[in-house]
């Protein structure tokens, strides 16, 4: 009814390739922006903020990176997390060694460092695919975590190997309050999703994917694979240690190599599963799925078992979040395998067509 | 239609909840949040020292409260994870007129609370764990590592088996390998260790274990190889019992074996049973202590009437009494508060703060609550956060854990120095200024 294209003539090659093509589409992502800045810092609480808000955020930010690699150049990674670590550490230690430098500047060098680590991690997909190339990006899991707990110099020499950050600040803007810090990560993902939804509308964005999608024919075209999967390697990896980066300064403030395990490769490697290869829109579907899900079932539990007079104990609400969770993801792999964002493109295209969908 | 009646059902719940949120607390009471795991690798450690951390808020209330004040708490889950912990702190901070005081069982929580702990204004008490340098309340305004740090603890290992060769002299070449958990917790030992190393002359052998420990043939086959004298075991949870069981089959003696106080609970050492036999942990004050009045208190007046927590055999076991202390010592910090800010009344997360710098519990204040013989004194100062630094040696005979030595006090001169270093660098790193003693008055 509303989401109709009937007369919108494009007239310009300009309007035709614009990033959202369709008036409904731009509003709505307009609007959602908007209110993402506006209204939400009125709407919500600290709790939400600090706990589910800037976590989802961050991590939509890395399951972004992730899905350009796995999503649109088809190199599965098992080594998001190492590159988060990366970033992080990187992005430490830029702050402390170098004086007078800004908290985002650390940040973005943290994630170009991370970006040269991607590439040299990324050279073994020259040669091997996929489940293989998973196993060697597990490699640079483990080596990561072994050089940022075994090597001082990464840690400052900490006696624990924990590592913190003072306040951060941009422009005199001091990021303390948890407002702050998700206007902070929002901005950075906001400017991060729009690139990244250029990047793979581009000519290196349509290489990724004929890389994807047959590298044999690719190769043939003229595609060079060498530069087309190392360039999603190093960009891919950039976004993952920004993310990283933020995760460390902006969500925990304090962190240690265990913040990110091999659990947060497999994490971020679920959310571009469940949210949808080779959507961007997916990588946020998936991050709010594995964020927000369990802590919802972990506080709706006790609610639901209350209005049937039973208490819950606290030890059963975890054992049975993690059943429902896992039944939800397997629920959603048969339902729609390609993901949560197939789901809501269908779902629009119904909307097209209606009344009449087929 | 099916679907729009579970989404009704659900925003009903949901506005049940918000409802049900701003409960009415007219008369006076003060919200414990209660951070624990129950699930996951740790579980088994991390549900006795919850019943334990329960059960004391729970007899304090059938003691009438502090001053009548009631207690009332809230337990979230972690399973030891360090997002999560942060979650669940979110979540309770606010809640019920807001947490004074939080006590997350991790040191990898614990880190990422130190953040926190300053701008929210909540003490974060860290009875027996977290950083050592956060005795040092002039720097870590907000951090209260009660009974005693892993340096301590360490330095503490040292003094004995010093006793036991005959004299820190006779350390001079002796070998000593430290096997830890491969995270903040387990190195945290390292430096003290080193330090005291250089001062005696003996060796220290690292010896890292990644989580969760299943996997520790690597590091056994390394202990047989260099045969040091002494390993101490820096583990939790199921870690612990994976190098005794490695030690059996290495055949490495359990009585060259010393645990720190993680390390040295029934739940290390039940499935070896015979073969952890003559292994030796740190006691932090207490053992396990079925006999003490208190824990007969609890049964009588909690598990008696089917009020208590978790199982009643187990009331009593060393890391039920961890717990057990930890509340006691958040509570009484809290008494320590109302004493000043007013008897009978709710007090806020400073004025908890004020209470934990000057607890002051003598042997009379232990003998009233049961304590007689658990624990040694304590008192805690604004510059001193950890309050005491006593402990013993208890050794595993195959049954039960048997105290096996003197009461040690962790060397002032060693310490002193290594806390004030790491808390200064601290400070410099996070530019803060050190309080001064008219700032502690506060």
């Amino acid at each position: 009814m509303f989401y109709r294209e009937n007369g919108q003539f494009k007239t310009t090659y300009k309007s035709d390739q614009q990033v959202f093509a369709i008036p409904q589409d731009r509003w709505a992502i307009l609007a959602i922006i908007a209110f993402a800045f506006l209204g939400i810092p009125l709407l919500v609480d600290e709790y939400i903020f600090r706990a589910i808000l800037i976590p989802f955020l961050i991590l939509s930010l890395a399951a972004l990176g992730v899905n350009i690699l796995v999503g649109y150049c088809g190199q599965i990674t098992l080594g998001a997390g190492a590159f988060m670590a990366v970033g992080a550490y990187a992005a430490y230690n830029f702050l402390i060694r170098v004086s007078g430098m800004p908290a985002l500047g650390a940040i973005l060098l943290g994630g170009l460092t991370a970006a040269a680590v991607g590439i040299v991690f990324g050279i073994p997909s020259l040669r091997v695919r996929g489940l293989y190339l998973a196993v060697a990006t597990l490699a640079a899991q483990f080596f990561c975590d072994w050089a940022f707990l075994r090597v001082k110099w990464f840690t400052n020499d900490s006696s624990s190997g924990s590592v913190s950050v003072a306040d951060i600040s941009l422009m005199g803007w001091t990021i303390n309050s948890a407002t702050d810090k998700y206007l902070f990560c929002l901005g950075i993902l906001v400017v991060f999703s729009l690139m990244a939804k250029n990047l793979v509308r581009s000519a290196i964005g349509r290489q990724w994917m004929a890389i994807r999608d047959m590298d044999v024919a690719a190769t043939v075209i003229g595609i060079r694979p060498m530069y087309a999967k190392l360039s999603a390697f190093a960009v891919s990896s950039f976004y993952v240690g920004v993310a990283g980066g933020l995760w460390g300064f902006v969500h925990l403030g304090s962190w240690e190599p265990a913040a990110f395990s091999i659990d947060r490769s497999f994490q971020l490697l679920f959310m571009v599963i469940i949210g949808g290869m080779g959507s961007i829109a997916g990588s946020f579907f998936g991050a709010a799925f594995i964020v927000i899900l369990p802590i919802f079932l972990n506080q709706m539990l006790p609610l639901i078992g209350g209005l049937f007079g039973l208490e819950v104990s606290i030890a059963l609400v975890a054992h049975v979040e993690i059943m429902v969770f896992g039944a939800l993801i397997i629920f959603f792999l048969i339902v729609e395998p390609h993901g949560i964002a197939r789901l809501w493109s269908t779902g629009r295209e119904k909307l097209r067509l209606w009344p009449f969908p087929h | 239609m099916k679907s729009s009646k579970l989404a009704g059902a659900i925003a009903a719940i949901g506005l049940s909840a918000v409802l049900a949120s701003p409960a009415a607390f007219a008369a006076e009471e003060q919200f414990f949040p209660v951070i624990a795991y129950r699930t996951g690798a740790y579980a088994p450690n991390g549900t006795p020292w919850a019943n334990g951390y329960v059960d004391y808020l729970k007899l304090t209330n059938a003691r009438g409260g502090v001053n009548g004040v009631k207690l009332i708490w809230e337990e979230c889950e972690t399973a030891y994870a360090t997002d999560r912990g942060v979650e669940c702190y979110e979540r309770l901070k606010g809640k019920h007129g807001g947490a004074t005081v939080v006590q997350p069982l991790s040191t990898g929580i614990t880190f990422a609370l130190t953040e926190k702990a300053p701008v929210d204004k909540i003490p974060l008490i860290t009875a027996g764990y977290g950083r050592s340098e956060s005795q040092d309340g002039s720097v870590f305004a907000w951090n209260f590592p009660l009974l005693g740090t892993y340096w301590m603890g360490a330095d503490v290992l040292v003094q004995h088996i010093a006793k036991k060769e005959g004299g820190f002299d006779k350390l001079k070449g002796k070998k000593i390998a430290l096997v830890y958990h491969d995270s903040p917790y387990g190195k945290e030992p390292i430096v003290l260790l080193q330090e005291r190393g250089k001062m005696h002359g003996f060796d220290v052998q690292l010896l890292p274990v990644a989580h969760p420990g299943v996997e520790q043939k690597a590091t056994w086959l390394q202990i047989r190889q260099s045969k040091p004298d002494y390993v101490f075991l820096w583990g939790w949870g199921v870690m612990n019992s994976t190098s005794l069981k490695e030690a059996q089959a290495t055949g490495y003696p359990r009585e060259k074996m010393y645990g720190v106080w993680w390390a040295g609970a029934e739940p290390d050492v039940k499935d070896v049973g015979e073969g952890a036999k003559g292994y030796n942990a740190l006691a932090l004050q207490h053992g396990a202590e079925k006999d003490s009045k208190v824990v007969k208190e609890v049964l009588e007046k909690l598990h008696a009437k089917g009020q208590g927590t978790g199982p009643k055999e187990e009331v009593g076991d060393v890391l039920y009494m961890r717990g057990l202390i930890s509340s006691m010592l958040a509570v009484e910090g809290m008494r320590a508060a109302q004493g000043r800010y007013g008897k009978g009344k709710r007090i806020t997360g400073e004025q908890m703060r004020w209470g934990l710098e000057n607890i002051n519990l003598d042997q009379k204040a232990l003998d009233a609550m049961g304590l007689a013989g658990v624990m040694r004194p304590v008192q805690t100062s604004c510059l001193d956060h950890m309050g005491s630094a006593w402990a013993r040696i208890h050794t595993w005979d195959g049954k039960k854990w048997n105290f096996s030595s003197d009461w040690y006090q962790g060397d002032e001169k060693v310490l002193r120095p290594m806390v004030i270093n790491a808390a200064s660098k601290y400070a410099e790193d996070k530019k803060i200024v050190r309080r001064t003693p008219d700032d502690c008055k506060k």
